[in-house]
């Protein structure tokens, strides 16, 4: 599962294989005997590219700890929305999709105005690509402002209209207020996809609503990037000058500026300007949802916390039906081009740890913990980010008969190992620095192999040892005032009669 | 001050680079030693103050509609962009900048006039805290393979040379003259460090006047003589540390590189480090690339590698990292040279000595390295540093990029260093500034001359005073990173070399970690430290108490049943020993929080104290201030304004995404 490509190689008797891995690491194991190694590389490679989901290791792993919250109810849409409720009048849960009728990549329950019934939820439902009708993904209680997602509007060449798709729109809009429809397409995408059937909304059609195009990169580009990136840092041969251009070239950093820029616009325009927003790309099913869930990371104490960050995940990934399947099917060492391939959710993780870099006491998890994200997106025992969207996993009973990733890590044991001991709550929104100088390299994904951590993990250790120290002389300081103090008292209380 | 045409100017602007915020308007001031902005919102007051030292260009540019603007370039990397309405009040700041900026001699400098309210004694004992024949004490000398030549007395042999230095035993003065005379500005073979451990050493001299076949027996013997310093090796290595071609065309001009032939046993060996006008230029471009308005990520990187910066400092530790295997693994001694000897030497002899010596990686030792391989032996400061006016094509980022180095090896091994990247930074901001006296002049000889120890402060002992701010908390002298020597990677890792964020952009606070690691975990242990006080008051206390209690129950129970109280009482004083029964405590009670109680107001307290702990530095009254850091900024970095604050700034910030 781990596997990503494999290369068999011979010298004399001596057979060797090279494993390169999804998570970048390339393993050689040298087998003395020709056959045995032929035979060994031809099983891992049968193992590693089984055609069936339900023959993989998620529905064979048989979990050798103790479940105490099952996670695959966790994080319940109903939950979710009952967070916010209390606030929210003019929203409702619809099971519109309950059968994954009306958009196969929905979750069965949306939230949606209050004011949209389901049959115009239908009709909006057949004006947007991939029945991604908009939905709400976030509402900001400090204003009322929400930001909302949906895939891109069927307009075509002749500008189709669709009357309750407008309405919707403007239903989530209060009387006198503006909204902005983030587009991460740049224009001239966007003005293109219209001769694909698809478009963009409108200005005359959506009066209250300005347009904003952004250029987040897709697909194949980004795998491409990837697969450059790791390939430089892999490289061992290099000089100085070398090294910085490929980094360059790569243009790694270029798309993680470029989603963080949205994300902070997408951000800015919620809480500084008191306007709501709509997001959507093309399918609204990659560069929609790290924007959506980054301007969430700003905005949002909660989801700067270990639950908050995984009911982000459930809810802005799972849920809103990225296509884990597709997107990390290979990871970087595939030659082969793969149409689906992309690490969309690793540029999104990279961000977190971009704006984890400069507020490094605002969050409630730490680097391990994205990176442990990273890992099981690619290869995971458990069920979790199996399959493109919630219809699926149904389908795969991947509840029955899989274990969800949360039942894992939700234990203790776990947890204190991507805790964040520097973590103090801080309820403010936080703003990253989006410039170059600011940014960096993912070292712990991207050098994890090819340098030795170990005077960093040194220095973490070092630093927990010392808040550590701190905890428990504050304990123990504490125990003490209060046995001093009812001493005290009881003395009190004796020499008083 | 006959040099200030115009010692202040109304309705100035200070233009923000970074955020495209409206300029803060102001009252500019010019001082005898100082520029000042001070802003005019009543609610503000903040002011900015430039030494006149730090200002590295001041360039004019065409006047607008609004104004004339004027863009002054620190040596601290600090970027201020004026505009001042009248074309006339700018040309007077100009013209009396230009001046100011450039004094004529040492007189002029801050330093002459700097008093930090300190008496005599407290200067002198300033001036005695680091103490160089201390240092030679502490590594083993003199012993019997090295002692103290007094051949440079009264600077008879070498003037850009200290008089005292230690020399081979069996090195006469017959060979050191000889050998001085052999070699450029007469900087003769004589050491740098010695390592205990194996009796290897590390050399430092200028090139020799070899030419292209020019022999001098004495510097043979010199060399000869330190390979014998050394018994446990047959050999000696050369290192020149110039690029071979630089080397070769020094041979025209007489001078030149060890011929291999002629000195026995020793290995020569060239490492490229390119000299002071590449390194110059080098630094201008890098500083281009930090200046570019809102750069994309492929300007940025463009930038950075065809600036070559990077490069150039990983040679520099390259050359470090070679002398320090040579010296610790295969136990040979290393002659180290350049042209003349004063810079990339200097560079390389102290990298090496901060890779082998854990002492110099100390707050002190690390004073104790710059003031033995860059201040004694003769790195020409003034020059390089341009403190007065003089030839542009003297001045080099030399020591810079040793700071770099340190830094580079402290992003790598971030327990092994005692001080932290503040440190760094606020003695490359006073190697500029000219306010303390150590770094004046070219020579030791120079500065006895000028009688800088009589009127001048020392910036060590104002480091030493102020230690709490550049602790690195990580530190633990008992850890295993702080021990023996620091072992780079083999591998060629170039990725290892990072920007340094914190010193080019260190004026520019929106693109910083807007949280400091550094500051919460000083803040934690200086709580920590207040607890463990505390905890030994309580502990006696309680103790008192019991004891008393306990005559007390005694007593009682001499008199009527023994009372249950008691025995709550020494049982709870018996689990305050046992470790583990306060980890399961540990959540119950309030960890460091802002909303909670009085562990935070200490927290807050010490940063509030950091803020304020170098009055000159912080002249930028918003830098390093930790409780804002706390909070959170503006996407755009320079509005410290928390998130509650909404619609304030808004038009900048939406630009600043908008166009990023």
């Amino acid at each position: 599962m781990v596997l990503c490509t494999l290369a068999r190689r011979f010298v004399g008797p001596l057979g060797t294989i090279i494993i390169k891995c999804k998570d970048f690491r390339i393993i050689q194991l040298d087998i003395p005997g020709m056959e045995e190694c032929l035979n060994i590389a031809s099983s891992i490679e049968a193992l590693s590219t089984l055609d069936s989901i339900t023959l993989m290791y998620p529905f064979f792993y048989r979990p050798m700890f103790e479940v105490v919250e099952d996670g695959w109810h966790s994080f319940l849409p109903e939950q979710e929305f009952e967070l916010y409720s209390s606030a929210i009048s003019e929203w409702r849960l619809s099971y519109v999709n309950q059968e994954f009728a009306v958009c196969p990549s929905y979750p069965p329950a949306v939230t949606v105005p209050k004011a949209i019934d389901d049959d115009a939820l239908r009709k909006v439902a057949a004006f947007r690509h991939g029945g991604r009708f908009p939905v709400l993904s976030y509402y900001h209680k400090k204003n009322g402002m929400v930001i909302m997602r949906s895939g891109q509007p069927l307009t075509g060449t002749n500008g189709r209209r669709c009357k309750e798709d407008e309405k919707l729109i403007n239903a989530t809009l209060r009387a006198g207020k503006r909204g902005y429809i983030i587009d991460t397409r740049p224009l001239n995408v966007a003005q293109q996809a219209r001769a694909k059937g698809g478009g963009f909304e409108q200005e005359a059609h959506y009066p209250q609503w300005r347009r904003i195009h952004k250029s987040i990169e897709r697909y194949h580009i980004l795998q491409e990037s990837l697969i450059k990136l790791v390939e430089s840092c892999n490289d061992q041969t290099q000089n100085m000058d070398r090294w910085l251009s490929k980094l360059e070239a790569s243009n790694w950093l270029t798309h993680i500026k470029e989603i963080l820029t949205t994300a902070c616009l997408a951000a800015q325009c919620l809480d500084r300007e008191g306007a709501s927003i709509l997001i959507h790309g093309t399918e609204g099913t990659d560069s929609t949802l790290q924007v959506t869930s980054l301007a969430q990371i700003i905005l949002e104490p909660r989801s700067r916390t270990i639950r908050g960050f995984e009911a982000l995940i459930e809810r802005e990934w799972l849920q809103a039906g990225h296509p884990f399947q597709q997107r990390c099917a290979q990871s970087a060492y595939c030659n082969s081009k793969q149409k689906w391939e992309s690490p969309v959710f690793l540029l999104f993780l990279d961000c977190v740890w971009q704006i984890l870099r400069q507020f490094p006491c605002s969050f409630e998890f730490n680097e391990n913990f994205l990176i442990m994200l990273f890992e099981h997106a690619y290869a995971s025992q458990f069920g979790t980010f199996l399959g493109n969207n919630e219809s699926e996993r149904c389908k795969l009973k991947l509840q029955q008969k899989t274990m969800s990733l949360w039942s894992w890590v939700n234990r203790p044991s776990e947890l204190s190992k991507l805790t964040n001991p520097l973590f103090e709550a801080n309820n403010l929104v936080i703003w990253p620095s989006v410039a170059p100088q600011s940014l960096q390299l993912w070292e712990g994904i991207f050098l994890r192999w090819n340098r030795s951590s170990k005077y960093l993990d040194e220095a973490y250790e070092e630093m927990v040892n010392i808040i550590e120290y701190n905890k428990q002389l504050q304990a123990k300081v504490n125990l003490l005032r209060r046995q001093l103090a009812e001493l005290e008292t009881e003395d009190g209380v004796q020499e008083s009669p | 001050m006959e040099h200030i045409r115009t010692p202040k100017v109304e309705n100035v602007r200070l233009v923000d680079r970074i955020s495209s915020k409206k300029a803060a308007l102001g009252t500019l001031y010019l001082t005898a030693t100082h520029v000042i902005f001070v802003e005019t919102a009543p609610d503000a007051r903040k002011e900015t103050w430039i030494l006149h030292s730090q200002i590295a260009t001041i360039e004019k540019q065409a006047t607008t509609a609004t104004g004339c603007p004027l863009l002054i370039r620190c040596k601290n990397f600090q970027l201020l962009q004026l505009v001042i309405p009248q074309e006339r009040d700018c040309h007077d700041v100009y013209i009396s900048l230009i001046r100011l900026a450039r004094p004529v001699k040492y007189e002029e400098l801050y330093c002459f006039s700097f008093n930090p309210k300190l008496d005599r004694e407290e200067r002198e004992q300033g001036w005695m805290l680091i103490d160089l024949s201390e240092e030679y004490k502490r590594m083993g000398l003199p012993n019997n393979y090295w002692q103290l030549s007094d051949m440079n007395r009264e600077y008879r042999v070498c003037d850009s040379y200290p008089t005292e230095l230690y020399v081979p035993k069996s090195a006469t003065a017959h060979i050191i003259v000889g050998s001085s005379k052999f070699r450029s500005r007469r900087r003769f073979p004589a050491l740098s460090y010695y390592y205990k451990d194996n009796h290897a050493s590390i050399c430092r001299s200028s090139q020799p006047l070899s030419g292209f076949s020019a022999r001098c027996l004495e510097d043979e013997q010199m060399l000869q003589a330190i390979r014998k310093a050394n018994p446990g090796s047959d050999f000696i290595y050369v290192v020149d540390t110039r690029p071979k071609l630089n080397a070769m065309a020094n041979r025209a001009a007489g001078k030149g590189y060890e011929n291999e032939d002629n000195y026995s046993n020793i290995k020569f060996q060239f490492i490229g480090i390119e000299n002071i006008h590449v390194m110059r230029s080098s630094l201008q471009k890098m500083l281009e690339v930090c200046e570019l308005k809102s750069p994309s990520m492929s300007d940025f990187l463009w930038g950075l590698e065809n600036s070559g910066w990077l490069r150039h400092i990983k040679a520099i530790m390259d050359a470090g990292v070679f002398i320090a295997k040579a010296v610790s693994e295969e136990g040979a001694s290393v002659l180290v040279h350049c042209s003349d000897g004063w810079d990339r030497t200097a560079q390389v002899c102290s990298v090496a000595s901060l890779l082998l010596d854990p002492h110099y990686r100390t707050l002190k030792g690390f004073m104790v390295l710059i003031e033995k391989d860059w201040i004694s032996f003769g790195h020409k400061f003034t020059h390089r540093y341009g403190n007065l006016d003089g030839d542009p094509r003297e001045i080099s980022p030399v020591i810079d990029q040793f700071l770099e180095c340190v830094w580079q090896l402290m992003e790598q091994f971030p327990c092994a260093f005692e001080f932290n990247e503040r440190f760094l930074i606020h003695i490359q901001h006073h190697i500029y500034s000219c306010q303390f006296g150590n770094f004046l002049c070219n020579s030791q000889k120079e500065r006895q001359e000028l009688k800088i120890q009589e009127r001048t402060y020392s910036l060590w002992a104002y480091l030493w005073k102020n230690r709490a701010d550049y602790l690195n908390p990580l530190f633990r002298a008992d850890h295993s990173q702080t021990w023996g020597i620091l072992h780079l990677p083999t591998a060629p890792c170039n990725f290892m070399y990072k920007f340094w964020n914190g010193m080019y952009n260190r004026f520019e606070k929106g693109l910083q970690p807007r949280q400091s690691v550094t500051d919460y975990l000083m803040a934690v242990k200086e709580e920590t430290q207040q607890l463990e006080e505390e905890l030994e008051a309580l502990e006696e206390r309680l103790e008192k108490i019991q004891k008393v209690q306990l005559d007390r129950t005694e007593l009682r129970s001499k008199q009527s049943e023994p009372s249950k109280h008691s025995g709550f009482s020494t049982a709870d004083g018996s689990t305050a020993n046992t470790p583990q029964d306060y980890s399961g405590n540990v959540k119950s009670f309030p960890s460091r929080s802002p909303s909670q109680g009085d562990e935070d107001s200490a927290l807050i307290l010490t940063q509030d104290n950091l803020k304020s702990s170098d009055p000159d530095l912080s002249a930028n009254s918003d830098q390093e201030s930790g409780v804002e850091d706390l909070s959170c900024r503006s996407p755009s970095g320079g509005e410290c304004a928390p998130s509650e604050d909404s619609g304030k700034d808004r038009d900048s910030d939406e630009a600043v995404f908008l166009t990023a």
